[in-house]
C-alpha cells in the first residue's frame, strides 16, 4: 500500500524548471531515500510534498489526501525536519519541544510528557532546560529530529539528517531512524550521503537535474549494477608466481588485481568457490580469506547518474563547511 | 480548538521571546518621555500636555509597531524559525493573526504610557474614553498591518526598519500629529489624506481635545479599510513570496 503518491510533478522558478514532472510513490512503513547531488531537485520535492512550495503542476496525494488542496490537513499527519535547524535559540530544548507540540494543538499535560519523554530517547534530559543556541551542532539536530515527531506523525520527511554532523552524533541519529521506521513511522529521506541511504533505505529514487532516473530496491539496484562477479583471495603467497597456472586452468576467468597476498578475479559466469580452493592447495598456498565483491552504492550512483564520486564528496564537505 | 491553542502559544511565545524583553519595556517607556520632552522644551510658550498627548500616543503605538514587527517576522524569516510555523497545521491567516497580535497589544500597551504619565501632570477630565481606546486600538492595528506588509517586503531586519522609516518619518509630518493640516502647504495636503495615521490621530483628537478634522465615522471606516487591504495584500505577498 503506498502513502505517498507524487504524479507528473513539476515545480518552475520562472524560466528554470526545478522539477520535471517526477512520478514516484512511497510505501507505507518504509524507508524511501531520495538520492541526487546538490541543486538535483530534491528539497524542492520535499518542500512541494510538505506545503513549503506550490507546485506548477502535477498531483501530491498523501495517505488518501490531496496534498495540494488539503495541506493542512495532510500538515496534520506528517512531520517534517529540515535540513537546518528551524527551532528558536532562545528558548530551552523543552520549551521548544512543547511549542512546537502546541501548533499541532496537543494538550498541556500530553505535550509537557512527550517533551520529556522525547529528552530522554535522545540522551538530551540533561541539556534540557540549557538554551537551543547552546547546544552542538549534534544535538541541534537531535531536538530537530524530536521536535519533528513531537506529534507522532505517520510520515516523517528528513532532509539531509547527518549533513555536517560528528559521526558519533550522525550514528545515533541513524539509530534513531531505524527505531522510529520499526515502530511503523514511513520515512521519505533525502540525502546526498550514499552511505546513509545504503544503511538505512529499503529503496531508493535517483533525482538529476530535476528529473527521477531511478527508483529501486537496495538490492535491486546493487545486483543490476553487477556486470560481472568478483571475487578475492587473500593468501599466504605473492599472488603474482600462480598467475599463468591460474588462468591455465580457469581459462574464463580474468585476473583484476594482483598484489603479494591477494588475488582479485572477475568472470561474467559464476564463480564457484570450490574449484579455486583446490588450485591453492595443489599450489600449496593457504587461503585465508575468501570475499565476493559485490558494487557498492557509489558505484551503482556513478553508473546511474553518470556524476563522479569525487563530485558528490566535494559537494558533501562544502555543505559540512 | 486545536487552532485556538496554537494561537494562544504563538502569542505567548511572541511576548516571552520578544515584547517583555527589558530592551522593548524601556523603549516602550522612554520613547513616549522623550516625545513630551522633546515639545516641552522646544515651545515658546507652555504647552498644554493634553494638546499634544493624541500626537505622542499615535507616535508612539506607530513605532512600537512597525519596529517589533521587523524583528519578530524578519528576524524569524532569516532564522528560518519561521518555517516551523508555516508546517503546522494552522490556516495562514490564523498564524499572521497569531504573529501580529502581539505587536497590536505592544502598540496598546505603549499608548497609554503617555497617558499614565499625563494623569500626574494635567487635568484628563472630559476625555471621550471610549472613542480613545477604540482610536488606539484601530491605530495599532492598522500600524501593525503596515508593519507586516512592510517586514514581508523585506529579507533582513535591517531592510525592515529602513523601509519602515519611508512610511513612519512622512508619517510624523504630513499626520497632524503636532502641526494641524491646515497649516501644512496646500500641495502636501493630498498625502496627509492618503495616510491611515491621520484619521487615527483625528480620533484621538476627537476623543482628547475634542477637536478634529474629519467626521468620527468616516476616520474609523478608514482606518477599517486600511487594516482589512493591508492584511489581505500582505497574505497576498506571503502566498506568493514564502509559499514560493
Amino acid at each position: 500500500m503506498y502513502i505517498i503518491n507524487v504524479k507528473d510533478l513539476s515545480k518552475s522558478f520562472g524560466d528554470f524548471k526545478a522539477v520535471k514532472e517526477i512520478s514516484f510513490s512511497v510505501k507505507k512503513g518504509e524507508i524511501f531515500g531520495f538520492l541526487g547531488p546538490n541543486g538535483a531537485g530534491k528539497t524542492t520535492t520535499i518542500n512541494m510534498l510538505t506545503g513549503l512550495a506550490l507546485p506548477t503542476s502535477g498531483a501530491i496525494t498523501i495517505a488518501g489526501l490531496d496534498g495540494i488542496k488539503n495541506i493542512k490537513k495532510v500538515q496534520q499527519i506528517i512531520g517534517i525536519v529540515p535540513d537546518e535547524s528551524n527551532l528558536y535559540d532562545e528558548m530551552s530544548g523543552y520549551d521548544n519541544l512543547v511549542f512546537c507540540a502546541s501548533l499541532y494543538g496537543m494538550e498541556k499535560a500530553r505535550r509537557e510528557k512527550r517533551a520529556l519523554e522525547l529528552l530522554k530517547q535522545f540522551s538530551l534530559d540533561d541539556t534540557g532546560n540549557r538554551p537551543f543556541k547552546t547546544y552542538s551542532k549534534g544535538m541541534k539536530r537531535k531536538l530537530t529530529i524530536a521536535a519533528g515527531i513531537i506529534h507522532d506523525p505517520e510520515i516523517l520527511f528528513l532532509d539531509e539528517p547527518t549533513t555536517g554532523i560528528d559521526v558519533e552524533s550522525a550514528r545515533q541519529i541513524r539509530k534513531l531512524i531505524k527505531e522510529l521506521n520499526a515502530k511503523g513511522t514511513t520515512i521519505f529521506l533525502t540525502t546526498h550521503y550514499i552511505e546513509d541511504a545504503e544503511r538505512l533505505c529499503h529503496r531508493i529514487g535517483f533525482i538529476v537535474s530535476g528529473k527521477v532516473v531511478k527508483i529501486s530496491s537496495v538490492y535491486d539496484l546493487m545486483n543490476e549494477a553487477q556486470q560481472e562477479n568478483i571475487m578475492e583471495f587473500t593468501i599466504d603467497q605473492n599472488g603474482e608466481d600462480l598467475e599463468s597456472a591460474l588462468l591455465h586452468q580457469f581459462p574464463h576467468v580474468a585476473i583484476k588485481q594482483l598484489s603479494p597476498y591477494s588475488i582479485k578475479i572477475s568472470s561474467v559466469e559464476k564463480i564457484e568457490l570450490m574449484p579455486f580452493m583446490r588450485f591453492f592447495e595443489e599450489q600449496g598456498a593457504i587461503v585465508s580469506e575468501a570475499k565476493i565483491l559485490r558494487p557498492s552504492l557509489e558505484e551503482v550512483f556513478v553508473k546511474i547518474t553518470g556524476i563522479e564520486i569525487n563530485r558528490l564528496k566535494e559537494e558533501k564537505e562544502g555543505k559540512k563547511r | 480548538m486545536r487552532t485556538s491553542l496554537a494561537f494562544w502559544s504563538i502569542l505567548r511565545k511572541d511576548m516571552k521571546n520578544y515584547y517583555l524583553k527589558p530592551p522593548n519595556i524601556s523603549w516602550g517607556i522612554i520613547f513616549p518621555i522623550s516625545w513630551t520632552l522633546m515639545f516641552f522644551m522646544r515651545s515658546a510658550t507652555p504647552v498644554d500636555l493634553r494638546d499634544i498627548l493624541p500626537g505622542v500616543m499615535a507616535l508612539s503605538v506607530l513605532f512600537g509597531t512597525t519596529s517589533m514587527l521587523a524583528v519578530t517576522i524578519t528576524f524569524e524569516r532569516r532564522s528560518r524559525s519561521f518555517e516551523r510555523l508555516l508546517l503546522a497545521p494552522i490556516s495562514l491567516n490564523m498564524l499572521m493573526l497569531a504573529k501580529t497580535t502581539g505587536a497590536i497589544v505592544f502598540g496598546i500597551v505603549n499608548a497609554f504610557i503617555p497617558v499614565i504619565f499625563a494623569f500626574f501632570l494635567t487635568d484628563l477630565s472630559g476625555i471621550n474614553w471610549f472613542f480613545t481606546i477604540i482610536g488606539v486600538f484601530l491605530i495599532a492595528v492598522t500600524s501593525t498591518f503596515l508593519g507586516l506588509f512592510i517586514a514581508v517586503s523585506a529579507n533582513e531586519v535591517f531592510e525592515a526598519q529602513t523601509f519602515s522609516n519611508f512610511f513612519r518619518f512622512p508619517m510624523m509630518f504630513l499626520c497632524g500629529l503636532f502641526m494641524p493640516m491646515e497649516k501644512l502647504p496646500v500641495f502636501v495636503r493630498p498625502f496627509s489624506y492618503i495616510l491611515p495615521l491621520t484619521y487615527g490621530v483625528d480620533i484621538l483628537k476627537f476623543s482628547i481635545t475634542n477637536t478634529g478634522n474629519f467626521k468620527i465615522w468616516i476616520s474609523l471606516i478608514v482606518l477599517l479599510g486600511y487594516s482589512v487591504s493591508l492584511f489581505l495584500v500582505s497574505m497576498y505577498n506571503i502566498r506568493k513570496k514564502w509559499i514560493y
